[in-house]
């Protein structure tokens, strides 16, 4: 909990590489059955679980990859396949057939089988928690990495940690928790609740486990870093790879004074933009918003948007596959959809909030869960689902609203239950959307068609 | 009649609608709103079994006997267990003074002492001041214990029960939120103490399973604290509230009722089902709400649902096909209206098993 | 709350009345249900103080406490209900007929089938409201570790023989009723709130008296107006028309007339106890005088609870909610042959591996309640098809293709007309199916056409032969609703034992967890 200082000293490379080799240290050599990694937006957790793979099974160790889907665990194979050519990496998927990624049967180093048998001899198998649940009677694996961990459920881990002897659990504590469809409140308090992250068991079961976190958020930049930060770790800081200005995003064309491109001036110049409609309460799909979503998403391609980074030598036109629109519902993403394709813009994201986890691009422009709402719920004010949307830009983001979001959180009752034992979870998602919309206020443009 | 001074209780029912103004201006002008909602025609269901009271205060003087060595015990065990273990003689001033005035400055003093001792030592029924829009309120904790390295800790004595380590979840909200308001009274006074610092975890002391021995748990209220101190910062004055009234305008439950539903009129409700279990004034808002037709008598979360549709008259036209064009909630009413009727048609022309007749009732 | 049911709260309103939330009735309902209507004592932990319960609308059993904090008479009164409640409980238990189970050998390790037997019926227990439920969950707990003479001769405050086997019946039934859509233990409140929409919130919908109001109001009256009466109305003595459902009682009761009534009560037996004559009249007066008024708080509620069964019982049942009672039925027999087997009470809290297999078990049964509502019944249904779940519509074309194989199987193209937006997107081949005499058939998302139409391929249900069974395929111009979730839930994977709990969850439960201490009995249960 100690807030990182001395901005002048810091350098982002070698506090990330100091924490991989630590995280490596204690996964490869360590005597302890498991070891913990949090790992904020951007970190590198995907290139720490291939790094943490290749040596585990470079060291002779037997592992098995717990991923949570199906298109997360296709991911991991293609990145090792790429890291790796050589390494033999087994996919162990359902038996329906058609739950992989087609493009893995390509890969020569890959072996295909929804039979752990058939998989045994591998250095590395991978597949998703709910399959791994399946595999019973097999030798246990020596090694597990753990992925998306706290998006886990506890439940999903007690079916497959009998398979392991130790683990590498990795994940982000701020995105969204997992949850139930049924009522679980009796066993609220319980170590080993159910209904819980896999992590919160893990962790009252086993507090002495060593727990690392990656420090360095290469994809937020230097203008978000310290919000998301603030906002959604306020006791495990990070920081941004890049410096202030070492990301750049600017426009061919000059604004014709509109709302939508006033508001992404000021996301270019200051990380963040906020779009504001005049207060009303409306439908979820309130089509004056979502037209301005889709207006914004336009008008950034209209201008010629164009993005300078560490990554690349010169500026790079900044094209619709690297747009995403974020939303709190599916009926909202299906109408940005439909008003996107009304302006004639193809090939841009659009999702919810949980299906955007863990992507990743330059520019989001976001449909603020509780705009034109006259009520904020539980599910409006989840403290994952506000950081997922304010955590996936490398540039900038751009937040659609109705005014008088502020007087709703004021005004939102908070008759919350408490359940005896259960840790209370910080940041609490009422005061992280506080400080989200007291900083979004310092960028506020208001609409004007 | 004399204003009531706020208590625990109207700070904790800010919690449940804080957007309501009239709640708001009711409360902080200090009106009986029970006699008010009497004298209005719609009386709150709101009342106490004596059963529950004397049982809540027998297990309270229980917990609190034998010099509250108990009590001590529990916060010894829960909260401090690191610390030298509270011995047979722990403190316990006496706090009688005349007034809430004179009582609160007795229990700043108390505390000072305690702290300045670091020894064990419990404050019963302590007097708490806080400064709430301009208005004193005084609150009553059922103890605060002050440790020997000078942490203070709020507890709280509830007569519903711990069965197996879990209590009613609702109820504990309900107390932790209570205790909220403690807290950041003691804050105030602890500013101003050397030494002084006030736990935010506090200590729920509950009757164990079906026994009246007491059990506890430490109740961590912090996020309670920064939702209800910032309520309270932002509570308009009430002085505010009353000029932008007409003036002239009384809560006297003396006034005929068509009289005082005129005054009551004057200022906004945010009226909602849940605040039927928290506002003496309820059941009048609710007959408002209904007359007025407004959706939100059906539960925030029809309101919600509905948008920009906010009486049952607008929401049905919508649903026999008004405005679909320009209000995607209207379109998808008319829709769900199109899809019910269907239902029903195809459900009434499907052959109906034969349904005895049930026996009438005979009472 | 889904658009439909607002829809029919709003309409509830305007019509002054309740209206339909369902065309079948999706619970099961007993021929011979047993209603319990408890009262319990304000600030107290499972001190009851009155029940009726029975199978006869005409005659409830009446139980009555007259100083519910007394332990003997706490005792003698759980006594009375468990012999009572226990009969009409172990009344299903030997009607029995056999049936199979997959069970895990423990030598192969394969799913294998085992002959066993099955209980024709189970009981049902009907309670007036939600708090009724956990009241019983609580009498379930405050009993099930109790000790009995014959099991702990030393025990000073022994508990009266069948009071534990009560406790663990009630937990038993406790623990079902999460379970969704079973029907063992079910409230008056949730039975009518799941087949009607009254015009006022959820909130106000958990008092039976004014649900009851909504749907059923008197001549003359709006609902709202009964409903109303029926939550404030209150006589020139400042008690409740309809007194609540409980098991809370009024406080206006309490204080007015309870604690009086109790208090003379107690003075009664004092001065019987104090001498001189044993002459118990003026005890039993008041304690006449005590039964008559828990009785009048009771007995509206046990009318009303009827009043429900009865309005329930005109609905026409749904198909599936049978197979829904079986797994009643399922459970009912696994616990009689635990209690059979002498396997000691249900523990205090789950171990890691119970909890999470009931959860799985929950999330199973509530994926099937939702398909087999629906499936049953064309209002539900239409509640899918809002929210793109499902779609139905004329067939417009069907166009026969095979697969490709020596012995080609028949694939027929299908076309559907709909008005519906079913969530499905291009190029996602989404399954979708239909119920084809009451067994799913699948098909595969093709395409959109251009004006909205559906293409869909079969896959199944049409036979071994070249061309389709009869009937299996839809022809033109028929009306089809397809569904883009399974009709059956699949249950999840095996858990290891609990003995085999892993390290990240504790290692296996302690034998401590397994010695169920009594609960403490102290001298102060009389407060």
């Amino acid at each position: 909990m100690t807030p990182v200082s001395a901005p002048a000293a810091f350098d982002p490379g070698a506090a990330a590489a100091r924490a991989t080799a630590a995280i490596l240290h204690d996964t490869l050599h360590g005597t302890e059955r498991g070891v913990v990694v949090d790992s904020p937006p951007g970190a590198g957790k995907s290139t720490l679980v291939v790094r943490a793979s290749r040596e585990l099974a470079a060291a002779g160790r037997r592992l098995m990859v717990v991923a949570q889907t199906n298109a997360q665990v296709d991911d991991l194979v293609l990145r090792l396949a790429a890291k790796d050519p050589e390494l033999r990496v087994g996919r162990l998927h359902s038996s329906e057939g058609d739950s992989y990624d087609p493009a893995l049967r390509e890969l020569p180093s890959v072996t295909l089988s929804a039979k752990p048998g058939d998989l045994a001899e591998l250095p590395i198998t991978i597949s998703t928690a709910a399959k791994w649940a399946y595999v019973k009677d097999v030798e246990p694996w020596q090694h597990a990495i753990v992925d998306e961990a706290y998006q886990m459920r506890s439940d999903a881990l007690l079916a497959v940690a009998g398979l392991f002897e130790r683990a590498l659990f990795v994940g982000d504590p701020g995105q969204l928790d997992p949850f139930s469809v049924v009522g679980a409140e009796q066993w609220a308090g319980l170590s080993y609740d159910p209904s819980a992250s896999a992590v919160s068991t893990l962790l009252a079961h086993n507090p002495q486990l060593p727990q690392h976190r990656l420090p360095v958020s290469w994809r937020l930049p230097a203008t978000a870093a310290p919000l998301v930060s603030r906002a959604f770790y306020p006791y495990t800081q990070f920081r941004s790879g890049t410096g202030p200005g070492e990301r750049k995003l600017s426009y061919g064309v000059a604004s014709d004074g509109s709302g939508p491109d006033r508001v992404l001036d000021e996301a270019a110049e200051a990380g963040w933009g906020l779009l504001e409609l005049p207060a009303r309460h409306t439908p979820r799909t309130d089509p004056e918003a979502v037209g301005a979503v889709a207006r914004v998403v336009r008008r950034a391609l209209d201008r010629g948007a164009v993005t300078c980074d560490e990554q690349s030598s010169g500026p790079v036109a900044l094209t619709a596959d690297r747009i995403a629109v974020g939303t709190a519902h599916r009926d909202q993403a299906a109408a940005v959809r439909a008003a996107l394709a009304s302006l004639g813009v193809g090939g841009v994201t659009v999702d919810t909030a949980n299906r955007l986890q863990g992507r990743e691009y330059d520019l989001t422009v976001v449909l603020h869960p509780l705009s034109g709402r006259p009520d904020a719920t539980a599910f409006h004010l989840e403290t994952g689902r506000l950081c997922v949307l304010a955590s996936r830009h490398r540039h900038a983001c751009v937040v659609v609203a109705r005014a008088g979001i502020a007087e709703l959180l004021d005004d939102h009752p908070s008759t919350e239950p408490v359940q005896l034992g259960v840790t209370v979870k910080f940041p609490d998602g009422w005061e992280a959307n506080h400080s989200v919309l007291a900083h979004l206020a310092e960028h506020r443009v208001s609409w004007r068609p | 009649m004399p204003p009531r001074p706020l208590d625990a209780r109207a700070l904790a029912a800010l919690a449940a609608n804080p957007g309501c103004g009239r709640r708001a201006l009711l409360d902080g002008a200090g009106v009986d709103k029970n006699a008010l909602a009497t004298a209005l025609g719609s009386p709150a269901a709101f009342g106490q079994s004596q059963f529950a009271i004397v049982r809540g205060n027998s297990f309270e003087a229980k917990v609190k006997g034998d010099g509250g060595a108990e009590l001590l015990r529990l916060v010894h065990a829960h909260l401090d267990a690191a610390a030298e273990p509270p011995g047979s003689g722990a403190l316990v001033p006496d706090l009688t003074a005349a007034g809430p005035e004179g009582r609160a400055a007795r229990t700043a003093l108390a505390l000072r002492e305690a702290t300045s001792a670091k020894d064990w030592t419990l404050l019963d029924h302590p007097m708490l001041a806080l400064e709430v829009a301009g208005t004193p309120a005084y609150l009553e904790p059922d103890a605060v214990v002050v440790h020997p390295d000078g942490r203070w800790t709020v507890v709280e004595i509830k007569s519903f029960p711990m069965i197996d380590a879990a209590a009613d979840a609702a109820k504990v909200g309900a107390a932790a939120r209570q205790a909220a308001v403690y807290v950041l009274a003691l804050e105030r006074i602890a500013g101003k103490v050397a030494g002084a610092e006030v736990g935010h975890s506090v200590l729920l002391v509950c009757p164990k399973d079906f026994s009246n021995l007491p059990t506890a748990a430490a109740v961590d209220i912090r996020r309670e604290r920064s939702v209800t101190r910032r309520q309270l910062d932002r509570l308009t004055r009430v002085e505010e509230l009353a000029a932008a009234l007409p003036e002239g305008l009384s809560f006297d439950p003396e006034r005929p009722a068509e009289e005082l539903a005129e005054a009551v009129s004057a200022v906004d409700a945010a009226y909602a089902p849940e605040c039927l279990a928290a506002c003496e004034l309820a059941f009048h808002c609710r007959e408002r709400a209904r007359a007025a037709d407004e959706v939100t008598a059906l539960g925030r979360s029809v309101r919600g649902e509905l948008g920009a549709l906010t009486t049952v008259e607008e929401a049905l036209a919508a649903a026999a096909g008004a405005g679909c064009a320009e209000d995607p909630t209207a379109a998808a009413l008319h829709r769900a209206a199109r899809l019910r009727a269907e239902a029903l048609e195809l459900a009434a022309a499907l052959p109906r098993p034969h349904v005895p007749e049930s026996p009438a009732c005979p009472c | 709350m889904p658009l439909l049911s607002t829809l029919a709260r709003l309409e509830a309103v305007r019509a002054g009345r309740a209206q339909p939330l369902a065309t079948v009735r999706h619970r099961h309902l007993s021929d011979n249900p047993l209603v319990l209507v408890p009262l319990t004592t304000a600030g107290e932990a499972g001190a009851p103080l009155g029940a009726l319960v029975g199978t006869d609308r005409n005659e409830p059993r009446v139980f009555v406490i007259p100083q519910p904090r007394d332990r003997d008479l706490r005792w003698a009164f759980l006594a009375d209900l468990a012999v009572h409640v226990l009969a009409h409980i172990e009344a299903y238990a030997d009607d029995v007929e056999p049936a199979e189970r997959s069970e895990t050998d423990p030598e192969t390790g394969k799913r294998v089938k085992v002959e066993t037997e099955l209980c024709v019926d189970a009981p049902q227990l009907i309670v007036p409201s939600r708090a009724g439920i956990e009241y019983v969950r609580l009498l379930g707990r405050s009993m099930r570790f109790r000790r009995t003479a014959e099991e702990d001769p030393d025990n000073p405050y022994p508990a009266p023989s069948r009071v534990p086997l009560l406790g663990r019946w009630f937990t038993h039934l406790g623990e079902r009723a999460r379970v969704p859509g079973s029907s063992m233990l079910v409230s008056a409140t949730d039975l009518l709130s799941r087949h009607w929409a009254t015009g006022q919130s959820n909130l106000e919908d958990q008092h039976l008296g004014a649900l009851l109001a909504w749907i059923d109001p008197p001549a003359g009256r709006s609902g709202a107006e009964a409903a109303l009466r029926a939550e404030l109305g209150r006589d020139e003595h400042g008690q409740l028309l309809c007194p609540p459902a409980g098991p809370a009682t009024d406080p206006a009761f309490d204080n007015r007339l309870l604690a009086p009534a109790i208090a003379r009560y107690d003075a009664a037996r004092a001065a019987l106890a104090a001498g001189p004559g044993d002459d118990d009249r003026e005890v039993r007066t008041a304690e006449r005088a005590v039964r008559r008024l828990v009785v009048d708080q009771m007995s509206s509620t046990w009318r009303a609870t009827w009043e429900a069964i009865d309005l329930l019982r005109a609905l026409p049942p749904g198909e599936r909610a049978e197979e829904r009672w079986t797994r009643d039925r399922w459970s009912y027999t696994g616990h009689r042959d635990r209690v059979r087997a002498g396997e000691p009470p249900q523990p205090r809290r789950d171990d890691a591996v119970t909890a999470a297999q009931k959860l799985a078990t929950r999330e199973t049964e509530q994926v099937r309640l939702d398909a087999q509502e629906a499936l049953d019944d064309p209002l539900v249904m239409a509640g899918r098809r809002l929210a793109g779940e499902a779609f139905a519509g004329e067939v417009t074309g069907v166009v026969m293709e095979w697969t490709e194989s020596k012995r080609p199987s028949p694939r027929p193209l299908v076309t559907v007309s709909t008005q519906d937006r079913p969530q499905l997107a291009d190029g996602g081949a989404a399954k979708v199916y239909r119920s084809l005499d009451g067994r799913p058939q699948s098909a595969q998302f093709v395409r959109f056409e251009e004006d909205g139409q559906v293409v869909l391929r079969l896959l199944d249900k049409m036979g071994r032969g070249r061309d389709p069974e009869p009937g299996s395929v839809p022809e033109e111009g028929d009306r089809v609703c397809w569904t883009l979730f399974e009709h059956d839930a699949r249950g999840g994977p095996k858990l290891p034992d609990p003995e085999r709990t892993p390290w990240t969850h504790g290692g296996p439960p302690g034998s401590g967890a397994a010695v169920h201490l009594p609960d403490a009995v102290t001298d102060e249960d009389i407060l």
